[in-house]
C-alpha cells in the first residue's frame, strides 16, 4: 500500500466525534473485560447438612473473602438457593424474557442465586432481550428521573433557581454536590429551598463525604443520600475505607434519621482502582449487588456511573451497563441506572446508549440528568445538559414513553426561578447570612449558567456556611426564615418533608413524592407489567404533558399564513377551450389566488404569475391562463393545460408552488421539467421556468432550469406541504371543467 | 400488631398514630406551631415505632433485607448524632481491635437495647479478625 495516499473519507472519518474516544482490546488479566472472563469462576453453592453454605462460586468456606461472608450471611435466601442454583441459566434468561413468566416467580428465585449464577444468566441475554426483562423486573411501577444542579460559582441564587426549575421539569431527586466542600450546608440549602419551591416533595441530597453527608441530612438539608459506594472486591472496598459492615450500618444510621439511601457500585470501578482480581465487571458487580441487597439498602445507582468510559472501551460495554441494570431490578433493588457521567463525544452513540434504559423505564433513568449546562457540572460533566432538554423532551413525545420529565414554557420557567431566587434571598436575610442582592435575584431569573451570575465575595461565604454547620440551627429555622419572608408555600413543603420524615414512608423501595406530595413506591405502586396492555404506559393528563412541548403549534395555523384577499387582478371568465399555436398554457390549482394566495416559499401569488409571464413574453409567446377544478394534483393540472395549449405545452402550478412543464403527447405522470422542492424556487426561477416552457414550444433546444437542491425541505416543511396540499384539494369540484382566467399584466 | 403492605403509606393511613421524636403527634406539627417558635428538630426526627412499622411493611412487600435494616435503624433512633458517626468509623477497616467492636457491641446491647445492632457488629468483628480487617 502507498503509505502517502490518505482516503478523503477516511480523514473526514478520523476527525468525527465517535473517534475521539478510546477503545481498547479486552485484557483479562488487568480486568479490563466487561463479561465472561476466563477467570470468572463457574456457579455452585453447596450447604451443610445444619443449612450452612460452606462452598460458593468454587470458593471454599475457609476461604471466602469478606464479601462472600457477607453474601451468605445477609443476601441469599438461603430456603431457595439448592432450587434457585440447580435451575439452568438458560431458563433465568427465558423467564427474563418471556411475558408470560410472573415477575414475582423469577424474583423468588434470583434471591438464591450466587454472584457467578447471576452473571452466567446474562451470558444468554441479547440486549432486546435485557430491555424486556428491565420493563418486566423494575421494581417501581412509573419511572422516575433524578437532576443534577450545581454551579462552578457555587452561587446559592443559580442552584435554587436552577432546583426550581428541575423541579418544575418533573425530575423527582435532585442532586447537587460541592467543588469547595465547606459549601455543602449552602449548597444543599439552595436546592432545598429551591426544589421546593419548584415543586413540594421533590427529595434532595448533596453529594459529599459520608460522614459531613450523613451531618447534612441530620440537619434536615437533604433527605436521601446516594453516595455509599460499594466495590466487588475486598481489597477495592479497602481501599473505599470501608467494608460491608460498615456502609450497611452508615445505611441503619441514615435511615434512623428518616432518611433514604440508595448505594453506588457499577462496573468498572475495581479495574479503575487496579484491584479487579482478573474478574469481569459483571461478575464484580453481581457481587456488589449482593452486598447492597445484603446491607438492606432499598436501592442502586449502578449502570457505571463516573466509570462508564470504561466498559464504553470495551467490545459489549453498553450491554454489560444494561445487564447491570436489570440485575439489580431482578434482586429487588430499585435502580437509578446511570446515564450520568459524560459517556461519549458522539451524540449518537450517547443516545443510542440511553435507549436502552430510557425504552424499558427505570425507577430513575438518569442517576443524574444534568440540568444545568456542562460547564456547570461539578459531577465531571454531564451526558445529557440543559441544552438538551428539549430533545429529550421530543424523545418521549416521539415514543410515547415517560422519561420522568415533561415540557414547560420560557415564562414558567422565569416565575419559578424568581421565585426561587427570592426564597433564598430571605432565607439568608431571615438567618443573617450574607446577603444575596436583588440583582442576582435578578441575574439567576434569566440566567444559563455561572457566566450569567455576578462573583459573589467566597470568603465571607465561607465562613457563614462554616458557622451554620457547627451551630445548632436546621431546616427547622429554614421554614421559619421561610414564613417571615413571606414564602409560606415553599414553608409549608419543607414542613411537609419533615412530617414525611417523621412517616418514614419514602424509606420503602423506589420511593418517590408524585405531583400530589403523595408518596410512589414499590409497595403501592408496584410494576405490574405482564405483557402488552399491562404495565405503565403514559396517557391521560400525563400523556397530553408530556406531547405539549411549547414548539409544537397548531395545524390551522400553518395555513393562515398562506391566506390573504383574492387576487383582484386574476378574474375567471368562463370555460377554457383551446388556443393558438403560439401560446403555452399556464394552469393553474384550484386554490391559486383564491383561497391560498402565496406559495410555501412565501412568494405571493401575484409576484409568482408575473414571473412566469416575464419568462413566457421574453421568448415572444403568450401566456394563457386557466384553472383546474377537478383536480389539485401537480401532474394532472399539468396535464390539463398541456392538452388545452396551442402549442401543446403547459405550465402545471400549484398553490403551494409545486410547478411542472408539461406536453400533450407525454403520459399524464410523465413531464418534461418537474420542480417538486417548491420552498427552494425563487421568482427568477419561475421565471426561468416560463421561459423553458415557451422554448420548449418553440421547438428551441432548452437546458432544463437549474434549482438548488434543499434537502433538509422536506424535513422542516413537511406539515406546511400536507395542509397546503389539503386546502388545495378542498376547493377540488370534480364536476366543474377548467376555467379560463384573465390576469391584469403587462409585460415590462 | 403486624403492620402489612395494606397500612401504607402511614402518612394517611395511620397519621393519627404517627408521634415525632420528642412525642409530639404529627397533627400538632403545624405551621402555626413553627410560627410560635413550638417546635425544635426533635419535633422532625422519626422515630423507632414508625420505623419497626415500615420494617414489618417491607417484610411483608418481600423486602426482607430492607427490613433488617429499617429494625437496626429504629434500634439506632436513641444513638445521639456523634455517637453514630463515631459508630460508623470504629467499623471502618483497621480501626478497631476485635475486642473493642465486642465491647461496642455490648455497649450498644446495654445502652440502647439495640440486640440486631450489637450481633451485626460481632459478626462483623469475626469477619474483620478473619480477613484482617482488625487494627494492626
Amino acid at each position: 500500500m502507498n503509505q502517502k495516499q490518505r482516503s478523503k473519507r477516511f480523514d473526514l472519518l478520523s476527525k468525527r466525534d465517535i473517534n475521539r474516544e478510546t477503545y481498547v482490546e479486552p485484557w483479562p488479566e488487568a480486568g479490563l473485560i466487561v463479561a465472561d472472563s476466563p477467570y470468572d469462576p463457574q456457579p455452585s453453592l453447596t450447604l451443610s447438612a445444619a443449612g450452612e453454605v460452606v462452598e460458593m462460586d468454587g470458593v471454599a468456606r475457609a476461604d471466602f473473602d469478606a464479601l462472600d461472608r457477607f453474601i451468605v450471611s445477609r443476601a441469599l435466601d438461603l430456603a431457595v438457593v439448592e432450587e434457585a442454583m440447580a435451575l439452568p441459566s438458560e431458563n433465568y434468561a427465558r423467564m427474563l424474557a418471556d411475558i408470560n413468566a410472573p415477575r414475582a416467580e423469577i424474583a423468588r428465585l434470583v434471591a438464591g442465586c450466587s454472584p457467578a449464577k447471576l452473571t452466567d444468566i446474562i451470558r444468554h441475554l441479547n440486549v432486546l432481550e435485557m430491555m424486556m426483562g428491565l420493563s418486566k423486573m423494575r421494581i417501581r411501577r412509573q419511572p422516575a428521573n433524578q437532576a443534577h444542579v450545581t454551579n462552578w460559582r457555587e452561587h446559592p441564587a443559580l442552584l435554587a433557581a436552577d432546583a426550581a426549575e428541575a423541579a418544575l421539569r418533573g425530575f423527582a431527586e435532585v442532586e447537587t454536590t460541592v467543588r469547595v466542600a465547606r459549601f455543602a450546608p449552602f449548597n444543599a440549602l439552595a436546592i432545598l429551598v429551591g426544589t421546593q419551591t419548584g415543586r413540594g416533595g421533590v427529595l434532595t441530597q448533596c453529594s459529599v463525604e459520608e460522614a459531613l453527608g450523613l451531618r447534612l441530612a441530620m440537619k434536615g438539608l437533604t433527605s436521601y443520600a446516594e453516595t455509599l459506594s460499594v466495590y466487588g472486591t475486598e481489597m477495592t472496598f479497602a481501599d473505599g475505607d470501608d467494608t460491608p459492615w460498615s456502609k450497611a450500618f452508615l445505611a441503619s444510621a441514615y435511615a434512623s434519621r428518616g432518611v433514604k439511601i440508595r448505594f453506588t457500585s457499577g462496573t468498572g470501578s475495581e479495574a479503575l482502582m487496579g484491584r479487579a482480581e482478573q474478574k469481569s465487571m459483571l461478575y464484580l458487580e453481581a457481587r456488589c449487588l449482593l452486598v447492597v441487597k445484603g446491607a438492606g439498602s432499598q436501592g442502586v445507582q449502578n449502570g457505571s456511573i463516573s466509570c462508564i468510559a470504561l466498559p464504553e472501551a470495551l467490545p459489549g460495554g453498553v450491554r454489560a451497563v444494561l445487564a447491570e441494570n436489570l440485575l439489580a431490578a431482578m434482586l429487588g433493588l430499585e435502580v437509578a441506572a446511570g446515564n450520568d457521567a459524560l459517556a461519549s463525544h458522539s451524540d449518537i452513540r450517547k443516545t443510542a446508549k440511553l435507549m436502552l434504559q430510557f425504552i424499558p423505564g427505570a425507577d430513575f433513568i438518569f442517576s443524574g440528568y444534568s440540568a444545568i449546562p456542562k460547564r456547570d457540572n461539578l459531577f465531571g460533566g454531564g451526558n445529557f445538559d440543559a441544552e438538551d432538554f428539549d430533545d429529550y423532551n421530543v424523545l418521549q413525545r416521539d415514543m410515547q414513553i415517560d422519561g420522568g420529565v415533561q415540557p414547560i414554557s420560557e415564562d414558567e420557567a422565569l416565575n419559578i426561578r424568581r421565585k426561587a431566587a427570592r426564597a433564598i434571598q430571605a432565607v439568608y436575610r431571615q438567618l443573617d447570612l450574607p446577603a444575596i442582592t436583588d440583582e442576582e435575584v435578578d441575574a439567576a431569573t434569566v440566567a444559563h449558567s455561572s457566566d450569567d451570575m455576578p462573583a459573589r465575595d467566597i470568603v465571607p461565604d465561607l465562613e457563614a456556611a462554616d458557622a451554620f454547620m457547627a451551630g445548632e440551627r436546621d431546616f427547622v429555622a429554614v421554614i421559619r426564615a421561610l414564613q417571615e419572608g413571606g414564602f409560606g408555600d415553599v414553608a409549608d413543603n419543607i414542613l411537609e418533608m419533615g412530617r414525611q420524615r417523621i412517616a418514614a414512608d419514602y424509606l420503602q423501595p423506589a420511593a418517590i413524592f408524585d405531583a400530589d406530595f403523595k408518596v410512589r413506591s414499590a409497595i403501592n405502586d408496584p410494576n405490574d407489567y405482564a405483557g402488552p396492555g399491562s404495565g405503565y404506559r403514559p396517557a391521560g393528563p400525563r400523556w397530553a404533558a408530556m406531547q405539549n412541548i411549547p414548539q409544537a403549534k397548531s395545524p390551522e395555523g400553518f395555513i393562515e399564513r398562506h391566506t390573504g384577499p383574492p387576487l383582484s387582478r386574476l378574474v375567471e371568465i368562463g370555460p377554457a377551450s383551446k388556443g393558438g399555436r403560439n401560446e403555452v398554457a399556464l394552469a393553474l390549482g384550484p386554490a391559486f389566488g383564491k383561497a391560498l394566495t402565496s406559495t410555501i416559499g412565501g412568494l405571493s401569488h401575484e409576484d409568482v404569475l408575473e414571473a412566469i409571464l416575464t419568462g413566457i413574453a421574453g421568448e415572444g409567446m403568450i401566456a394563457r391562463i386557466l384553472r383546474v377544478y377537478h383536480s389539485s394534483d401537480c401532474a394532472a393540472i399539468g396535464y390539463v393545460g398541456a392538452r388545452l395549449s396551442g402549442s401543446g405545452i403547459g405550465i402545471g402550478l400549484q398553490s403551494r408552488g409545486t410547478a411542472v412543464i408539461h406536453q400533450k403527447d407525454l403520459a399524464p405522470l410523465n413531464n418534461l421539467e418537474l420542480f417538486p422542492q417548491s420552498p427552494s424556487l425563487t421568482l427568477s426561477t419561475y421565471e426561468a421556468i416560463g421561459r423553458n416552457a415557451a422554448r420548449y414550444a418553440l421547438g428551441l433546444a432548452t437546458v432544463p432550469v437549474a434549482v438548488k437542491i434543499d434537502n433538509g425541505a422536506r424535513l422542516r416543511l413537511i406539515v406546511q406541504t400536507a395542509l397546503l396540499h389539503r386546502r388545495e384539494t378542498d376547493e377540488v369540484d370534480p364536476d366543474k371543467p377548467p376555467q379560463e382566467l384573465r390576469f391584469d399584466w403587462e409585460p415590462a | 400488631m403486624q403492620e402489612t403492605k395494606s397500612a401504607y403509606p402511614l402518612r394517611d393511613k395511620a397519621s393519627d398514630r404517627l408521634y415525632a421524636y420528642s412525642g409530639r403527634p404529627l397533627k400538632d406539627i403545624s405551621a402555626e406551631a413553627i410560627a410560635a417558635g413550638e417546635l425544635s428538630a426533635e419535633d422532625l426526627r422519626t422515630q423507632a415505632d414508625a420505623l419497626r412499622q415500615q420494617a414489618e411493611i417491607a417484610r411483608d412487600g418481600g423486602y426482607p433485607q430492607l427490613a433488617a435494616n429499617l429494625m437496626r435503624a429504629a434500634e439506632l433512633t436513641d444513638v445521639p448524632n456523634e455517637e453514630l458517626l463515631r459508630i460508623y468509623d470504629v467499623l471502618r477497616p483497621e480501626r478497631a481491635s476485635y475486642e473493642e467492636l465486642q465491647r461496642l457491641a455490648d455497649y450498644l446491647e446495654d445502652r440502647y437495647d439495640a440486640g440486631e445492632n450489637a450481633a451485626f457488629i460481632r459478626e462483623a468483628a469475626d469477619v474483620y479478625r478473619d480477613r484482617n480487617l482488625l487494627r494492626r
